[in-house]
Order: C-alpha cells, then structure tokens, then sequence
C-alpha cells in the first residue's frame, strides 16, 4: 500500500520547481553579465559557459535524483530499508567523473590565466592610475612620450600626484579625471594607491586588480568596443566606497589624441 | 590504550563529584553538558544580533530611500531621520560577518556540538579537561562582551569588513571605525582564538583518549570525526590570525610597519616603511579558509547523523565518508591564496591555488553521491532534523559548485569581490553549516533538555528558512553575473547595473525578512519546548549511538556507575535479522546481528588494537 507524505511532496516539487526556476533564468541569461568589450572577456565568458555547462549538469542531475529519492523512498507501511554499507566502484567512479571535469576546468583556468597575466604586447598603450579614498586619477605622459616617475613620499601640496622631482620626464605629464584609451591597441594599466585598498573593475571588460599603497599592479586588456563605461571600485575602502566611481572612454585615435591635446601638463597648470 | 579507560573510570569517585551550589553547577560549571548549553545559547543570542542587523542593512538595499523611525529602536545611533547612514552601513556589514562566523557558527558547533556530542558519544564522563572546558566558555564570553561593548563606542564599531584589510582598518583616518571599535574587534578575536583553542584541545584529547571500552576510531560517529576534524583545523589556524591581529595592534598602536608602507590619508603623510597590506590577506586567509571547514565539517558530520537515522540506513560508505573530512582538512591548509587571485599576489602563485582548490571537489563530490546513496532505497522519515539534513545536501551542492568558478583564477577576475561571492559563501558555508546546526539542535534538543520541541512549528520554521534562504542567495548570483560589488552602501550612481537589478535587490531583502521572521518562530518554540515541552522519551529517534543510551537528560558524569562497553558501528539501522530497525552500539552481536562486518574487513588492522578486547566479541 502506498502511503502519501505532503512533506515528500513538498520537498520533492519544491526542489524540481526550484531547479527549473534556476536554470530557466540562467539559461536564459535573464540576468546577465553587461555586454562584452574585450578580447581577453571573450574568452574568460568562453571558459565561464564550459564551466557553468558542467556545474549546471551536476546541479540539475543531483537535485533531480535527491527530489526523486526523498518522493521514492518515504516512509510507507510495509517497506523495510536496505541494508547497504557502501559501494567501491560507485564511489570510485564519481570520484573519477569529477577528476576528469575538473582536468578540463583547471588546464583551460589556466591556460588562460598565463595568457592574461603574461606582460603587455609591446605596442600596449600604458595609463597609469592613483586611486585615492574616493576618487580615480589617471597619468599620461607629456609631450616627451615618457611617464614620469611617481611616489607617495613625494606628495605634497604643491606635487599633489607624488612626481619625482629628480625625473625630468615628469615635468610635462598629464593628469585627468577621466580614462581615455585610443581604440585597436591592447591598453596596460599600471596602479598606484596614495592611502587603502581600492580595486580597479571594468566590468564589461572582465578586468579586475587590487591597487595596493607600497606596490604597484597592473592589468592589461585588448578593448573589442569603443563607448563609454563605468569603473567601479571594488574594495572595500572607506565610508565613499560606493561612490568611487570613474569614467573610461574607449575611442578612436584620432580623438584621443584630440582629447589628450586638450589636456594641461602639470608643470603648466601651477 | 586501557589506561585512560581506567583513569575515567576511577574519575567518577575523583573528580566527578556533583557540584552542588547554583554558581558551580549553571554558571562556572564544569560539566561539559552545562558548558554545551552555555556556548550554544551565547551563540544563539550572538547569532540573533547578527541577523537583525542584516535586516537593517538590507532594508537600505532594497529600498535607499527608506524613512523608518522605528528602526532606531533596533540601531540607536547612525539612524538620522529613520534613514540608515553610511557609517552605519559599513559597520553592519562588518559586524555581521564577524559576528556570524565566530561568534555564531564556530562558537556553536565546536563549542556547542562539540562539548555536548563528544563525552556522550565516544562514551566518556566528561572532557579531558573539565576546568580547560570552563575557561574556554568564559574567554568565549567575554569575547562576546568586548565584540558587543564596541557596538557602544563613540567613534563606532569596526567597519573595515569582517577581512579588515589594513590600511583601511590600521588608521583612524582611513574610517571612523578603525578607532576604539577596531581596537575592540582585534581584542576579542584574540579572546576569541584563545577560548576555541582551550576548546580545541579539549575536544581532540577527549575523542582520542576518552573513548569508552570497545568505541575504536572507525567506530566513531561521523559528528565526532566532523567536529575534531574541525578542532584540529582550528588549532593550527587560528594562531596565524591571532599573530595578524597581535601585529595589527602595534601597527595601529606603536607605529611598527607589518601591513603599513608609506601612505598618505586625507592630506596627510603617515610615514611607515616596507609593510605590506598583503601581509595580513596571507594571515587572515591562512585562518580564513581552514575556517569555513570548521564551519562546515561538523555541519557535514552532524548532516550523515541525522540522514542515516532519517533514512533508516547505515551512512553510505563510511570508510570514505571519513577519508574525505581528512583529506577536506588537509587540503584547506594549502588553498587560501584563492582568496587573492587578483589581490596583486605574484599571480604565477595562483597556479598553485587554482589546483589544489579545484582538487577539493573530489572528496566532496564523494561526500554528496555519499548522502544520497545513505537515501537510496532508505525508509526517510520526515522529521524536522531530517528536513534540514536533506536541505543541507541542497545547498553544500549549489554552494559549492559556485566554488569551482571562483576557484578557478581566470573566472574569479570579473566575479571576485562581488554579489557572486557573497552568494557563493552564504550558500555553502553560511546556509549549509546553519542547517547542519538546525537539524543538530531539533534532533539532540531531547537528549540536551529532556523536553521535545513542536515538530509542526519546526516544519514551518524549515520551509520558511529553506525557501527564503534561497530566494536571498540564489538571486546574489545575478547580481554578481551583473558586476554588482560587494558592500556598496547604494548602486543609483552606476548606468552599469541595470534597472531590473532593484527588484531582484527587493525580492532578496523581503525574502531575508521571511528567514528572519522564520527564526523568530524557532527562537519561540524552543524556548516554549525548553519550559513546557512535552517530555522527550531517552530514544526519540530509535538512534544506534551511545548518548540515546544514556539518561534523559544525562546526569553528571553521564553514565551512571557503569561506562557503556561498544559492541558495534554506529550505523547498524535496518541490519536484515535484527528485531528491530535499529541497534544501539551497546547490544553485543551475539545478541543482535551486526552489517559491521562488511566493512570492517578490510579496515580492522591499523586500529584492532585500540578496543582492547571489545573484538572478541566479532565472530
């Protein structure tokens, strides 16, 4: 005689209704990562499907099997439970199934890390940045074509962005509150922190790295598109975390060249 | 290995003379049964905090424009006009992340679990160290007064995140609370590293030399192996983050430069040389990660526990089930730069990392297909603690699938550091160590008070708390796939994040709320349990371990004048023959037959010797 449990039922339709809600969404990218800008993103979403095609098999195939066995096996009158300890070969054969998942997962990570974490291409277009609590601040060389050297010892008022005085490659850059690239080069960015822990997101281009005070870091990606996009901070840094917010513009050479033209050097602006 | 068998046997005329006056037998008690109450109800009540401030911080999520007076009664400062401020946010946020993995879920499973399950299930009178176990509750306790006492202080409590990464936590300049309330939150995490290592080493010494006549290591209950797993984790850890938060102090206080180069905060130079903010991420994660196994594994242990009384079936494959707790334990030791992929660490380290955290999914992955084999053709009874055990499956799956995202370096670029994590953990550490602790306490409340808690309410109280818990941290994930940040106090300034991403902030917000009401219901039926609940008979469960043996509630000293002998594994449910569905660890085979022999075999060799001639009694 079959006995009904509403709590077997309830568990079992909560969990299939649960699984297909998640994976209908997910599928269907109804929520979804903001359109994509970079060559290295193209490949990051590529590894992030493989990932998520393997994590969402395993997620769909265990809470279907665990809704069916909590419906299959309730307590019913006459059935007796098995007696089984254990079995070798299925363990065994699960763990094999993950190890050889996990091969593909971590030779394509990385693969992929090395390419993004080897150094720029030489013709990379280099910005350096200053993040400070709460604000961006990106460094282009002057007319020279050569950034100067920068350092926290030597800010003041007077040298608000720490240029090496002893550097004479510094006496014409550029700081600006916006981030222009020219677009068709890969764009090498180098940060500096003047105070805490900021970390520079781009999020349409899958970019992401600590700013640390006392080193420097450095990301570089190869833009896909030109527009404007936003730069979140990502770092806990303080009561303006929220609002540590920067501009980057992706555009054409010759308007960035324009843009830059337009900018004041340092040693003008005193 | 007969020696502390003696020794605990003599203790009975010794030491273990029942304490008599109110403040030695409720307050400075001595009995690990009274300190399992103490730490579990402190943590309770610390857990309790920690969630209502969650509300308030989702509150401001969801809706930035909020006016709500009333919500002074629950936060009394950083409130202007109803309205939470920024200050008041960080501080939250930070404080609820401490307060929940210390002070909750580490406090409550080591020091709760542990102290209670352990003595009464490897069958000894008391912990190894009775005065030690004291202590260790006392320094808990103040730990949770000094963590409590920093919400007062003027200048706020801590609001560096529960990492507090230096600088921001080192200088007073940097944020309001890196004054006397970061002070306070590396005090009592000191205090705190000191009470769970006096715990720790308790917990380890009891199961290893304690043990009743006949209970070997492969006899143990997986809780056991869980939770001194998980003590020995926390003895080897903790100390790297009790050195971090020794060397925070005299950064912030003696002007020594550990985590501090040359900065300049708002204007000013503050001249350090040659420290290292990623000095402290090394040390925190170094604990950090060994932490969310402490968390987790005797979550795991007490989950196999209450499955296979559930399900009416022996643990499948304890053998291995054990194996990987070790080889989890071991592995979390060497995976903690997967917190800094892109924290400016070399990142040639992060090969390293990405491959031994990967190469955690495979004892865990057994650990899964093992729970549902202990389903599999089972008898499931839907008890309370049997409905959380089966949402602990749930969630340890979908929380830790999102793990081989983030612990693949190249993916944790654009999902590091946001809402993806903050899912990620909640899922599989927070949800999934909170229903181990939810299934442990309706299912050992009997034992623990003598009373039964009200299964329809704690029915409600599971699917309130299983839907709920994942109508907030499923819809995290969209967030993160979004780029949304991790502790942004609002979004409204980003055209990044799209507009739909309100709503979903909303459905997370009410959903948590539901979980929050869903808790109040739980608080209320223990409670009521505990002082008019129907009296709980000593077997509720018809469970096989040793503490169902013994009296309901347990006298002090446990046992009464006779130590239980062990005659078998702790899982022989449903043995073909048996006159019962169930057979205690205390019926001699030749009583009742045993399936131990199945799986014995092979595993008798490198511990016989440990149960002196309790074997003998194996045919």
């Amino acid at each position: 005689m079959k006995k009904f449990s509403g709590q077997a039922f309830l568990y079992a339709a909560f969990l299939l209704v649960f699984t297909l809600i998640a994976a209908y969404t997910v599928a269907n990218k109804t929520w979804w990562f903001p359109p994509l800008a970079s060559v290295q993103g193209i490949e990051i979403d590529n590894l992030f499907m493989i990932t998520l095609l393997l994590t969402g098999i395993v997620f769909i195939a265990v809470h279907v099997v665990l809704a069916f066995f909590v419906w299959r096996y309730r307590e019913q009158a006459q059935q007796r439970a098995s007696y089984i300890t254990h079995n070798t070969r299925f363990e065994v054969s699960a763990a094999v199934t993950v190890a050889l998942a996990l091969v593909i997962l971590v030779g394509g990570g990385t693969t992929l890390w090395t390419k993004i974490q080897s150094p720029p291409p030489p013709d990379a277009f280099t910005v350096e940045v200053w993040a400070e609590q709460f604000r961006w601040t990106f460094h282009y060389p002057g007319a020279d074509g050569r950034m100067g050297r920068v350092e926290t010892r030597f800010i003041s008022d007077d040298n608000p962005y720490g240029l090496d005085p002893a550097d004479p490659y510094g006496r014409d850059d550029i700081f600006t509150t916006e981030m222009h690239v020219p677009y068709g080069k890969p764009i090498s960015v180098l940060l500096h922190s003047k105070d805490v822990l900021h970390s520079f997101f781009l999020p349409h281009f899958r970019m992401k790295m600590d700013v640390v005070p006392g080193m420097t870091t450095r990301l570089w990606f190869t833009p896909t598109q030109s527009g404007t996009f936003e730069i979140p901070c990502a770092e806990l840094c303080g009561v303006g975390h929220y609002i540590m917010r920067g501009v980057l513009v992706v555009e054409p050479p010759e308007q960035f060249n324009q843009w830059l033209s337009q900018q004041t050097p340092i040693a003008q602006s005193e | 290995m007969d020696q502390p068998i003696a020794h605990a046997e003599a203790a009975v005329d010794a030491h273990h003379h029942e304490p008599q006056s109110f403040w030695t037998k409720y307050v400075f008690s001595q009995d690990h049964k009274v300190i399992a109450m103490q730490y579990m109800i402190t943590a309770l009540v610390m857990g309790f905090i920690g969630m209502v401030m969650s509300w308030i911080f989702r509150i401001q999520l969801a809706w930035p424009d909020h006016n709500l007076p009333f919500l002074r009664l629950l936060m009394p400062t950083n409130m202007e006009s109803g309205t939470l401020q920024t200050p008041g946010y960080y501080m939250l946020v930070t404080m609820h992340g401490t307060i929940m993995v210390f002070f909750l879920l580490t406090a409550i499973l080591t020091g709760g679990f542990g102290n209670f399950l352990i003595p009464l299930q490897v069958g000894a009178r008391d912990m190894a160290f009775p005065y030690l176990n004291m202590l260790s509750y006392w320094f808990y306790f103040l730990s949770c007064v000094v963590i409590t006492a920093s919400l007062f202080v003027t200048t706020g409590a801590a609001s560096a995140g529960w990492t507090s990464y230096p600088p921001l936590s080192a200088l007073e300049k940097a944020t309001p609370g890196s004054g006397l309330g970061q002070d306070l939150w590396l005090i009592a995490i000191a205090l705190f590293i000191v009470a769970s290592t006096m715990g720790s080493l308790n917990y380890v010494t009891t199961a290893l030399n304690m043990r009743a006549k006949g209970m070997t290591l492969m006899r143990m209950p997986l809780t056991v192996w869980g939770i001194i797993t998980a003590a020995m984790l926390g003895l080897f850890a903790f100390p790297a983050l009790f050195a971090g938060a020794v060397l925070l102090l005299l950064d912030r206080h003696l002007g020594t430069s550990f985590f501090l180069p040359h900065l300049v905060v708002g204007g000013e130079h503050i001249v350090r040389n040659g420290g290292s903010p990623l000095l402290w991420q090394h040390l925190f994660w170094f604990l950090g990660h060994p932490e969310v196994y402490i968390l987790i594994l005797p979550a795991m242990g007490i989950t196999s526990e209450v499955l296979s009384n559930g399900a009416r079936k022996p643990i499948f494959g304890y053998k291995v089930m054990v194996g990987s707790i070790i080889a989890i334990a071991f592995l979390s030791f060497i995976v903690w730069g997967h917190h800094m992929f892109v924290s400016g660490m070399n990142p040639w380290l992060g090969f390293a990392f990405v491959i031994t955290t990967l190469i955690i999914a495979v004892p865990s992955a057994i650990k899964t297909f093992n729970w549902l084999g202990t389903l599999w053709k089972g008898k499931i009874r839907f008890t309370t603690p049997m409905l959380f055990a089966i949402g602990f499956i749930s969630t340890f799956v979908t929380g830790g699938l999102t793990g081989l995202f983030l612990g693949n370096s190249a993916l944790d670029i654009p999902l590091h550091d946001t809402y993806f994590v903050v899912a990620h953990f909640h899922v599989v550490m927070g949800l999934s160590s909170v229903f181990g602790i939810f299934a442990g306490i309706y299912y050992w409340f009997p034992k623990m008070t003598g009373k039964m808690m009200n299964e329809r309410w704690g029915k409600v109280h599971f699917w309130l708390t299983f839907i709920g818990s994942y109508g907030v941290f499923w819809t995290m994930h969209y967030l993160g796939f979004m780029g949304m940040p991790r502790r942004y106090y609002s979004y409204d300034s980003y055209q990044f994040l799209p507009p739909s991403m309100h709503t979903l902030q909303m459905v997370i917000t009410i959903s948590a709320l539901i979980v929050g009401a869903a808790q109040l219901i739980f608080t209320l039926n223990f409670l009521l349990a505990w002082l008019r609940g129907k009296k709980a008979p000593n077997n509720p469960w018809q469970a096989t371990t040793l503490e169902w043996q013994a009296a309901t509630p347990p006298p002090h000293g446990n046992w009464g004048p006779v130590l239980p002998e062990v005659h078998r594994w702790p899982y022989d449910y449903s043995v073909p023959g048996a006159s019962a569905d169930f057979v205690p660890q205390t019926v001699p085979v030749e009583i009742e037959p045993s399936g131990e022999h199945h799986r014995v075999a092979a595993a008798v060799n490198g511990h016989g010797q440990t149960n002196g001639h309790g074997n003998g009694h194996h045919a």
